[in-house]
């Protein structure tokens, strides 16, 4: 009896030492490739606990516990400022344990603008990309979001009944969504507008994705002709077939970055400190980047990228990135217009 | 030794209070105290970040936006209707493993309909996607037959739902209908036959006054399962399934209004009640007979 017991209070202390050397990260899909976690671990000794998860869910799962259980998320970076400030979920960084001179510049400059509250930085940019347009030039050719309405695509497109949606048809009308964030009573009057043209255009949806996974199946197996997508998957695609393509809408593509962010009560500050300057290597964000098929914003990482996909960037953006139009930080309660909007759609006939 | 009678009792009652500790602790802890918070979160609202006030905006919502209770009564009738057809097609599975199968092959009937429960909902689900949808398995059937000339996208409809919800609610409506009819003796239905019964009268009065108690059983456990499904109307009702408990995950998940999402909670509760007592009344059972016999 006594000897069980002595052994299970060892083992209680085994788990918290081992507790000690674990990063747990919230992140999306091929964010942290195997290979790099191996790497990391060898080099620190730290062991890298990975969940897949969204924007939404990872607020939602900090909020539930108040910022614990995890001790890094990477929410995308207008998701900081109102999460933090609705519910305290995150802590600021101590700038002077991260090398800021391995991050592109622009990029941090954005985030600076859009994640730092009371003179205090809450998030670090870890990857960007873009939200467009892909279809199959076999079956139809579109250049802009509301051609995904046009009669001929009746069932064979696909969107996801989120904000990203809103906003694309809503650049789309000629108004600029990000300029009214702050002005709730015209901002509420777009996305009704938005809601109705999207309700009227939900006979040509075959579904609403969730995730990458579902979008890719629907296109590989020919069911989906025509859909909103981020580059890395438009890309990838392309690859695969030739015939898809991954274009810049002529409203814009949307581009979003996602962060690094300490959450309020991890445990492990200091892995996670090791872990940002770890990956942010150009020959580890490099890595990082052939997995997720985007760009990082470790600087010199670029230099590195698949020239594959360098080159589809550019055949994609043959003007650079001129037309992109880069979100906002969302202020509190804004979700809450958006989301009635969404409900609508979903109920529509 | 006076005192040694009335220890007995005290004793006693503690013991009982010990071996019924763990269930009570879990009713409590896991079913109790979370419906009080979840309760208490209903009925505030959000005036300013991280302010909030006691109102009843949440319920308000639901009863002025059509939306919700469109969803609400939607998810109702199409449970309803799921209970109706599961329990048509479990009636004869079920009568078929009481009375004509013997032996071993009631044993196997019994089994084949439990088969499919030895892998999780999603699977099961997934299962019914690759069958129906456009590029799927029936859909190329139905061109290769040339019922169509084109495949059609089986996916996606009301059908497809309660298809789904059906095959995945057949085994809790067979289990306690076989248990029922297999203590309905056969000389009452010889006996009838004998009176001059024919097939549908012996049904209705004999085969269905004895089952009633299982029906019942069978139909509430159907319904809350139903009602309370999320992921079989969410994946084969694709952007037409409007199911409501598909609207609270919505309301707790991507809306980040956990107010809302405990509003509707709490009316899904009162619903699921409310059909529960009404059927039970239009049954003429009572609930204590049928958890008895469920």
């Amino acid at each position: 009896m006594s000897a069980a017991l002595l052994l299970a209070l060892l083992a209680g202390v085994q788990a918290r030492a081992d507790n000690a050397q674990v990063l747990k990260i919230i992140t999306w899909a091929d964010y942290v490739p195997a290979e790099v976690i191996a790497q990391f671990g060898k080099e620190t000794g730290i062991q890298v606990q990975v969940t897949l998860s969204n924007n939404e869910e990872m607020i939602s799962k900090l909020r539930a516990t108040g910022g614990a259980g995890f001790d890094l998320a990477q929410p995308s970076q207008d998701r900081i400022l109102g999460a933090q400030q609705e519910f305290r979920i995150y802590k600021p960084f101590d700038t002077g344990k991260v090398r800021l001179d391995e991050f592109v510049p622009e990029l941090l400059d954005i985030i600076r603008k859009n994640a730092t509250i009371d003179g205090k930085l809450y998030g670090l940019p870890y990857i960007w990309g873009t939200e467009g347009l892909i279809y199959n030039s076999k079956r139809t050719r579109i250049s802009d979001y509301p051609d995904l309405c046009k009669p001929e695509l009746r069932g064979r497109t696909a969107v996801r009944l989120k904000r990203p949606t809103l906003m694309a048809f809503a650049l789309a009308s000629g108004r600029n969504p990000f300029a009214l964030y702050d002005n709730t009573k015209a901002y509420t009057a777009l996305m009704e507008q938005v809601g109705k043209t999207l309700a009227a255009c939900k006979v040509n949806f075959r579904f609403f994705y969730d995730n990458k996974d579902q979008l890719l199946n629907g296109v590989r197996s020919g069911e989906i002709d025509a859909a909103m997508m981020w580059d890395s998957g438009g890309w990838a695609l392309n690859r695969a077939n030739p015939d898809i393509k991954f274009i810049n809408p002529r409203s814009g593509a949307i581009a979003w970055m996602d962060t690094f962010a300490l959450t309020a009560r991890g445990r492990n500050d200091a892995a996670a400190y090791a872990w940002i300057n770890f990956v942010m290597r150009p020959e580890i964000a490099a890595k990082v980047a052939r997995s997720v098929g985007n760009f990082t914003a470790a600087r010199g990482a670029e230099a590195l990228m698949d020239p594959r996909i360098r080159a589809q960037f550019a055949e994609t953006f043959p003007d650079g990135l001129k037309n992109i139009k880069w979100y906002p930080a969302i202020p509190p309660g804004l979700e809450a217009i958006e989301g009635a909007i969404l409900d609508r759609v979903k109920a529509a006939d | 030794m006076p005192e040694a009678p009335a220890a007995a009792p005290w004793y006693r009652r503690l013991m009982l209070g010990l071996l019924l500790a763990p269930a009570l602790l879990w009713l409590f802890a896991l079913i109790v105290l979370p419906h009080v918070d979840l309760a208490l979160l209903s009925f505030r609202e959000r005036v300013a970040p991280r302010q909030y006030v006691a109102s009843l905006a949440q319920y308000r919502t639901f009863f002025g936006e059509p939306l919700y209770w469109r969803v609400f009564v939607r998810t109702a009738v199409l449970s309803a209707l799921a209970t109706a057809l599961t329990l048509l097609v479990a009636f004869p599975i079920a009568w078929t493993i009481a009375k004509l199968a013997r032996g071993r092959m009631s044993a196997l009937l019994f089994v084949v309909c439990l088969i499919p429960f030895w892998v999780s909902e999603t699977v099961r689900t997934l299962g019914w996607m690759i069958l129906l949808r456009e590029s799927g398995v029936l859909p190329a059937l139905l061109v290769h037959l040339g019922l169509t000339t084109q495949p059609v996208e089986l996916l996606y409809h009301d059908a497809t739902i309660l298809v789904g919800l059906v095959y995945t609610s057949l085994l809790f409506m067979v289990v306690p209908l076989v248990g029922n009819l297999e203590s309905l003796d056969n000389a009452l239905i010889e006996a009838a036959y004998d009176l001059g019964g024919k097939g549908w009268s012996i049904l209705r009065e004999i085969v269905i006054p004895h089952a009633a108690p299982g029906i019942t059983a069978g139909c509430i456990v159907v319904f809350m399962l139903t009602l309370g499904n999320y992921l079989t109307p969410t994946l084969l009702g694709g952007k037409n399934s409007l199911w409501f408990t598909e609207q609270i995950y919505t309301q707790f998940i991507t809306r980040f209004n956990w107010e809302q999402g405990a509003a509707f909670g709490f009316l899904l509760l009162a619903l699921s009640t409310a059909m529960v007592w009404l059927g039970l009344k239009v049954s003429g059972q009572r609930f204590s007979d049928v958890m008895r016999r469920a």
